[in-house]
């Protein structure tokens, strides 16, 4: 009787250590699954689920503090993959129009370009060039198309456009579609 | 020498005596010649003439960037005939998508005058990595169909094993059968400038499918014992590297590696007979020979093409029927479907299937999969093909991953034999495209997260430096108040 007690007496205490030390050793800063809710978002940083990026939309879904259908440019595929991640029920899209996003680009006219630097500004990739009093410029290949650029624009030349067709981005159609 | 064999394959109707009686003949040289940037697999070339510049047969007119192909992977554009350059612009080019691409147009003045070109005398004197920088320079690629600038694969070590792929198992190609019956001797020729570029590789064999003996025979007299000319049983896919590799050598190529990580290296028989010509020469890849066929032409020929000559022009050429319907770029197997012939020949055309009305009817509507297991009879890889097919048709790409679908070389034989006429083909090229494109866009995304999170360290570190002079001013009035 005594025996079996002390036996597991010592035991627990070596494995109470062990882990205690773990927990210091290993510790995991920060929560890993935002980071991962995160990898699967679009990284637009547009703000159309209402939070200020992708980043903090993840912290909410890991919170549980909102629904995974917000985000608009990830679309239908983006909402199946957090189901599929988190092991929630998919939702459908609160704007079901848009569940085949196409991919924009923002173009500014620029001639009409005062250069206020508003759009540099809340360009959240810094994919727009220019210095005050200076014409602008989108860096093409590093536009998101997020159009937060377009609202502040105050003399309106900031368009978005569809990224034209190459043949490096062309895609064999599905079968059914041929 | 004995022969392996390669899982499955498939015996077709060869359709090949519609255009191997005729001799090969020069196609008319035309107004305008239509020359894409991009021709081959790899980086496209940049424009090194302007519009309205003079050009003469054989001059580069877009280069590698930087004009340095040894490390890239990229061939340079010559201009095919003499003229001027009248516009650099997108055009259509030859590709399913009828998309356009940039390119340079020349139209032609009729002289067809050739640039001063620099020939080897004997390359048997100068170091390999020479000849080599040469063969880049001449814009030679895999003529079989592929275009892989062929001196990057000039640029393996160790290679004991040069094969010259003559198999031409695709249904209505005729153009290497022809090129091994009137030119053997440059190929043999070009075989052994091969052999020399690659330091001296101690076997050289060209294949040649058993359907084709008058090429065969053409091929040993010109050899004299120095390669080896082997015939091999027609089977499609026969022609495809890797299953070559395995009839002739019993070898696999591993799934993340090329031919060359097992000592062996493959050549098409038109890309020998372009090396020897750049060689012996110095005339660089300005023309192919291109296999014009079908019921939709007159009289089925093979023709010496220039790059960039509209395809129209070739066929009519042919004597073009009425009521013409379908064009397929390629063999009967692998080729694609084109929206119109207004598109120039460029470096990868072997073959152009002319076809009339109610030629090609449609394929019958496709039945449900019965899981019959026909298709994983022939499939020449080894693979599950219906298995592959539910997986792509359900959009569960990581599980057709797992089922080596990109081992898949599109070669059709699965779909050839489906007694449900199922595109199993189309699946795959969707899934493939959907695979690569996904990833991309994971690449571009992450991209933006790191440019995103740079950004809002970027606006902390500001914010600091703000605090800390404005610390540093309250700290220090004699500094604010002079």
């Amino acid at each position: 009787m005594l025996l079996t007690i002390g036996m597991l007496g010592i035991l627990s205490l070596i494995f109470g250590l062990l882990l205690g030390y773990t927990s210091v050793r290993f510790k995991v800063e920060g929560n890993p699954i935002i980071e991962q809710i995160n990898s699967h978002l679009p990284q637009m940083q547009c703000g159309k689920c209402s939070y200020i990026g992708c980043h903090p939309y993840a912290e909410a879904i890991a919170n549980n503090e909102v629904a995974i259908n917000q985000c608009l440019p990830g679309g239908e595929s983006t909402m199946l993959a957090l189901a599929r991640f988190l092991d929630r029920e998919p939702i459908p899209l609160e704007a079901p129009e848009e569940v085949v996003p196409t991919k924009l680009l923002a173009i500014i006219d620029e001639t009409a370009c005062i250069g206020c630097t508003k759009c540099i500004q809340a360009c959240p990739v810094d994919a727009i060039l220019g210095a005050p009093k200076w014409m602008h410029t989108v860096i093409a290949q590093e536009c998101t198309g997020c159009e937060l650029c377009v609202i502040v624009c105050p003399v309106d030349c900031i368009k978005m456009a569809p990224v034209p067709a190459t043949l490096s981005r062309w895609k064999w159609p599905h079968p059914s579609q041929i | 020498m004995r022969l392996w064999q390669f899982h499955g394959g498939i015996h077709l109707t060869g359709h090949k005596d519609l255009s191997n009686h005729t001799g090969i003949i020069p196609a008319k040289l035309p107004k305008f010649l239509i020359l894409p940037l991009l021709q081959h697999i790899g980086e496209p070339t940049e424009p090194i003439v302007r519009v309205g510049d003079k050009v003469l047969k054989g001059q580069i007119i877009a280069h590698c960037f930087g004009s340095d192909c040894s490390l890239m992977i990229s061939a340079p554009i010559h201009a095919s005939s003499s003229g001027t350059v009248v516009a650099i612009d997108a055009r259509p080019v030859p590709h399913p998508s009828a998309l356009s691409a940039p390119g340079i147009v020349i139209e032609t003045d009729g002289e067809d005058r050739w640039t001063e070109l620099t020939a080897i005398p004997d390359y048997t004197r100068l170091p390999a990595a020479q000849v080599r920088e040469h063969i880049a320079q001449a814009g030679i690629v895999g003529l079989g169909g592929a275009g892989f600038p062929s001196h990057v694969k000039l640029r393996s070590k160790d290679i004991d094993t040069l094969i010259i792929n003559g198999a031409e198992c695709e249904p209505y190609i005729t153009c290497d059968d022809r090129l091994m019956r009137e030119y053997p001797q440059e190929i043999i020729e070009g075989a052994e400038i091969l052999k020399h570029t690659l330091g001296g590789a101690q076997h050289c064999i060209i294949a040649v499918e058993d359907n084709k003996p008058e090429a065969y025979q053409a091929l040993v007299a010109a050899a004299q014992g120095r390669v080896e000319v082997i015939k091999i049983p027609t089977l499609y896919p026969t022609g495809g590297e890797r299953q070559l590799i395995q009839i002739l050598t019993n070898k696999e190529v591993g799934r993340f590696q090329i031919p060359a990580s097992i000592g062996i290296v493959v050549h098409n028989i038109e890309t020998t007979r372009a090396v020897y010509r750049a060689v012996t020469a110095g005339r660089p890849l300005i023309s192919r020979v291109v296999t014009v066929t079908g019921t939709g032409v007159e009289k089925p020929q093979n023709f010496e093409v220039l790059l960039g000559t509209p395809m129209r022009e070739v066929i009519d050429q042919c004597g073009r029927k009425p009521n013409l319907e379908t064009l397929i770029m390629g063999g009967g197997m692998m080729g694609l479907a084109l929206p119109s012939d207004d598109l120039p020949i460029i470096k990868t055309t072997n073959c152009l299937i002319v076809g009339q009305v109610g030629e090609l009817p449609p394929p019958p509507p496709p039945l449900p999969c019965i899981r019959c297991g026909a298709c994983a009879q022939v499939c020449p890889i080894n693979l599950l093909p219906q298995q592959l097919y539910w997986y792509c048709a359900a959009k569960e790409f990581k599980k057709a991953q797992a089922h080596s679908l990109f081992e898949c070389i599109d070669c059709g034989c699965c779909a050839y034999v489906c007694p449900s006429h199922l595109d199993l083909v189309g699946y795959y090229r969707y899934a493939k495209a959907e695979i690569r494109a996904a990833a991309a866009e994971r690449k571009a995304a992450d991209q933006a997260r790191q440019r995103h999170e740079f950004r809002l360290m970027r606006l902390v570190r500001e914010k600091q430096e703000k605090a800390a002079r404005h610390q540093k001013s309250k700290s220090n009035p004699d500094l604010t108040t002079f």
